[in-house]
């Protein structure tokens, strides 16, 4: 493979380039799926390709191709400078990019079961008994189970002489039960809404979920939420889960601190960021026990967001964002890190695919574990309401005003768990949020939690996050008002 | 006269292949399954040529270029079906992807209700393939983005956008000899023009880059930009409102499942116990037509079923659905033509919603009202009460106090939490149907909408 590239990088180097970096990419996925006992989707996909960036006349130039023969990739090399010298005519600056070293390594992530060698049969059967399991409890109407598998090989090589190998190998899986009664659907999902749990792990991420113990759970609590009571509005206590206290991070924390985003470079689609420079050292993000970091490292775990190089060849890193409170640092590629005067990439950039441009993206955007267990942080809260697996999210396109709702909520009633309620939703300003979070859950209760659907970039580009999250209690939010009227 | 300024002599090198040379690799696929004795096949291939340019801060700042395609295989044996997809086109390869297909297939339990693949079919003709489109070239782009810029910084602006064109193709066949072929270009132009804290935004797409003019955009845009500083804060609560297309299509185009006879048996659509029932307006009025004029796509589905006109919505009442071939024998209906490709959890959908509209302007909305807000765009927008399809999500771009019949300041963005049903039933008037684009759906054939009690629950600070 690396012949490969290197073919492409001499010939946009001839051709005129003063950078460019290149990815061989073979991505392997299969899908499964049930649904009310059947199976749904079976399907694997392979698709293996090349894609060129070129620095060339101070702007930049992409193109792919999956022709991976010596006149394919070299017709790529001379198309992407050809594309350079184009965005050229409208350019503003000369792109300048920090420094960065050049590496030559090879990385696998870690895993102990092979989910592609594990038979089909074993993992439909598996999908199929929870399905099963669903579908005993009564009021139940529509049951779906899913998992998802995927192999990442890339090969990296720039103008500055990398040469990096990467493979990982990516699990998720999950089920869903959905009642329709009366006027309303209810869902309960397991282990997380949109798809479950998902991981830079192998099929033991699969063995640990326990779906047979999990699904008549879920599926009696699904009927069960016709008549729970509606959750009330008010300005009040909320305790959130963990997987949803995941997304909370995601999308108003998580998104607001990309740089291209603060830039303005994601002005026309995903939008900008409140975050802007000046916030930076200077702004109050959060409560004094709040610490959040963007974390590729493995140490940090297994995340959707661990890697040992980003696409741009530059090492996995942590990087402080919420320090005890304060707004402490972004999320930057080489490019962005110079205009803003840093000495080095947070090493962010990540591609979907061969045929897509790296962009900055979240990594492992985590809360860090505080000090309190899950039984001591109910029995510490007089009024208030838990909240738990998402059911629907959004935010401004600056990052300011959030509104979530979750598939369900429990009273707490004097230190405990009361009647369950319905159709629970927040809302809220993201610093005005976060600093109102009181008590964060210890390490026993912080899951490494997989975001597989975060959608940026033009030409849209999926990606896959994490974000290591503990249940976490936030004071006087605004509760309801997904259901309000007036 | 062209809004687009083509360049001579700058012709793309990456062009589509030719149908046959499509056909010649569903025909080897197809020979190889019968060859190792395959029951059934059926075989997509699906080539696409795009290429983007995306500027931000008055310049370009990526610009990108891709040709893919990809073989996706299906094999049925004995009542079990599966699909592998490759992109490579080598006799290997392809016979990898049916083994693989096999391989899924034999690992599942027979299912009784899965359907023998389909026959030859009849289908209409739609021509939407524009040369001009295929050969717009990366500095056709750059120049259009150039002038725009310029526009931007002579307003004292900073312009963010895209300018992109595609070329794409399918062809399938399957081992029954079925045989269906389709291909057509489609162009995107679309930007944001920031003023202060201010912004607005225009987009349109076509398939004939012609009829997108990114200059009017850019000037409309501007405009807008700069009428929407020094926003004032009001009060949420219930407004009328005027949407505008894009904004209409953002909302409505959550509804589009919803008319999947799959989803009413599945017991997940709004129209679940619906159906027949005054539901919304009279006035409101829905067809899925894949053959409208200002409609995209293929005219066949997933399975090769030739697309039929569905009437969803007659006159505020939910009359059709939308069928595969599976879901259509399970009701004893014929197929319209809106399956996916198979095998999935999920059916089939309408994907080419067309709605009946009105006569007004959108300044004859504006002059007939009292008091209300002027919406550009709705954004991240996301299903609240899946039955009462109650939406939240922001307005964006440009939010603007209408009183006393004519548009005034600027408002800071609300979030509203509004049921699509309820939404439907307070239409009080409605422009002509036009293609609209936002970022949330897909596209579709909607109208500018004066709606009355549309519910903002909070407000945000910018």
């Amino acid at each position: 493979m690396y012949d490969l590239a290197t073919a492409a990088l001499d010939t946009a180097k001839i051709r005129g380039a003063a950078y460019a970096d290149v990815r061989v990419m073979h991505l392997r996925q299969r899908d499964l799926t049930t649904k009310n006992g059947q199976v749904g989707t079976l399907a694997q996909a392979e698709s293996i390709g090349l894609g060129i960036r070129v620095l060339a006349n101070g702007a930049w130039g992409f193109a792919s191709t999956d022709r991976l023969t010596r006149d394919g990739v070299t017709a790529c090399a001379a198309e992407a400078v050809s594309i350079a010298k184009a965005s050229a005519l409208a350019k503003r600056d000369d792109v300048v990019m920090a420094p960065e070293e050049a590496y030559v390594d090879s990385w696998q992530s870690p895993f102990r079961k092979d989910p592609f060698e594990i038979p089909l049969e074993t993992q439909l059967a598996l999908l199929l008994a929870a399905d099963g399991e669903m579908r005993r409890v009564k009021g139940v109407t529509l049951t779906e189970t899913d998992m998802q598998f995927r192999k990442i090989d890339s090969w990296f090589a720039s103008s500055i002489g990398s040469r990096i190998h990467q493979s990982k190998v990516i699990t998720g899986c999950g089920i869903v039960a959905t009642s329709f009664q009366g006027d309303e659907i209810q869902k309960r999902s397991y282990p997380n809404s949109f798809g479950g749990q998902h991981a830079l792990q192998g099929y033991e991420l699969v063995e640990s979920l326990d779906l047979l113990k999990h699904a008549p759970v879920i599926a009696e609590e699904a009927v069960a939420l016709h008549s729970a009571a509606q959750c009330p509005q008010k300005t009040g206590t909320l305790i959130l889960g963990g997987s949803q206290l995941g997304l909370q991070i995601h999308e108003s924390v998580g998104h607001p601190i990309e740089l291209d985003r603060v830039l303005g470079q994601e002005a026309n689609f995903a939008g900008t960021s409140f975050l802007t420079l000046d916030k930076l050292n200077t702004l109050r993000y959060a409560s004094d026990i709040v610490n959040v970091v963007a974390d590729a490292r493995l140490e940090h775990g297994q995340g959707l967001g661990t890697f040992a190089y980003d696409d741009e060849g530059v090492p996995a890193q942590c990087t402080d964002i919420i320090k005890a409170g304060q707004f402490r640092g972004y999320l930057s590629n080489r490019e962005t890190a110079h205009l803003v005067g840093l000495k080095r990439s947070s090493g962010t950039m990540r591609t979907e695919s061969w045929n897509r441009l790296p962009i900055i993206r979240m990594t492992n955007v985590s809360l860090l574990p505080g000090t309190w267990s899950f039984d001591d942080l109910l029995a510490d809260t007089d009024d208030g309401i838990l909240m738990e697996t998402n059911r629907s999210w959004s935010i401004d396109d600056r990052r300011y005003q959030f509104q979530f709702s979750t598939e369900i909520g429990w009273e707490i009633k004097g230190g405990k768990r009361g009647k369950m309620l319905k159709n629970p939703s927040y809302s809220g300003i993201t610093t005005e949020f976060w600093n109102s979070c009181d008590a964060i859950c210890n390490r026993e209760h912080w899951t490494l939690w997989g975001t597989p659907n975060c959608g940026k970039g033009q030409p849209m580009q999926t990606m896959g996050t994490g974000h290591g999250a503990s249940p976490s209690r936030f004071r006087n939010v605004r509760i309801g008002a997904a259901f309000s009227k007036q | 006269m062209s809004a687009i300024r083509k360049s001579k002599g700058s012709i793309p090198d990456e062009q589509l292949m030719a149908e046959g040379e499509l056909r010649r690799i569903v025909d080897t696929v197809l020979r190889l399954a019968k060859s190792i004795g395959v029951a059934e096949t059926e075989v997509h291939v699906d080539e696409t040529i795009s290429a983007l340019t995306r500027f931000a801060n008055n310049g370009i700042h990526q610009n990108v270029a891709e040709h893919t395609l990809n073989v996706s295989v299906r094999t049925q044996v004995d009542q079990r079906t599966a699909r592998a997809t490759t992109n490579r086109t080598d006799e290997d390869s392809l016979r990898a992807a049916i083994e693989a297909s096999l391989s899924l297939a034999h690992s599942q339990p027979k299912n009784p209700n899965l359907l023998p693949m389909p026959g030859k079919q009849r289908y209409r003709g739609v021509s939407r393939f524009i040369k001009q489109t295929a050969t717009l070239t990366p500095e056709d782009r750059a120049r259009a983005v150039r002038r725009a810029c310029d526009l931007a910084v002579k307003k004292g602006q900073t312009a963010a956008g895209i300018f992109s064109s595609a070329q794409t193709q399918t062809a399938m066949g399957n081992s029954r000899g079925l045989v269906a072929a389709y291909r057509d270009t489609h162009a995107v132009f679309s930007i944001t023009m920031q003023e202060g804290s201010a912004a607005s935004w225009a987009k349109e797409n076509a398939a004939n880059v012609s009829d997108i003019n990114p200059q009017r955009l850019a000037e409309r845009a501007s405009d807008k930009a700069h009428r929407a500083t020094d926003a004032q804060e009001l009060v949420p609560g219930r407004y009328t409102v005027i949407l505008e297309p894009a904004a209409v299509l953002d909302l409505v185009g959550f509804l589009f499942y919803d008319f999947a006879a799959t989803a009413l048996r599945d017991k997940r659509s709004c129209f679940n116990e619906r159906m027949g029932k005054q539901v919304f307006g009279k006035n409101i009025s829905i067809v899925d037509d894949v053959y409208h004029p200002l409609q995209f796509g293929a005219p066949f589905d997933g399975e090769g079923m030739p697309r039929q006109e569905v009437l969803l919505v007659d006159r505020g009442v939910p009359k059709n659905l939308v069928y595969s071939r599976a879901s259509a024998k399970a009701a004893k209906q014929k197929p319209t033509g809106h399956g996916f490709m198979l095998p999935n959890e999920y059916g089939e959908a309408p994907m080419n919603l067309v709605f009946s509209g009105g006569k007004f302007s959108l300044e004859e909305m504006i002059g007939s009202t009292e008091r209300g807000l002027l919406v550009t765009r709705l954004w991240y927008i996301r299903e609240v009460d899946a039955y009462e399809k109650i939406m939240t999500g922001m307005t964006r771009d440009g939010l603007f106090l209408v009183e006393k019949g004519r548009v005034g300041p600027a408002v800071r963005n609300f979030r509203f939490n509004q049921s699509i049903l309820e939404m439907l039933r307070n239409v009080e008037m409605m422009g002509p149907a036009v293609r609209a684009t936002g970022e949330e759906a897909f596209e579709m054939v909607v109208p500018a909408m004066k709606v009355r009690d549309f519910h903002f629950s909070e407000v945000t600070k910018f």
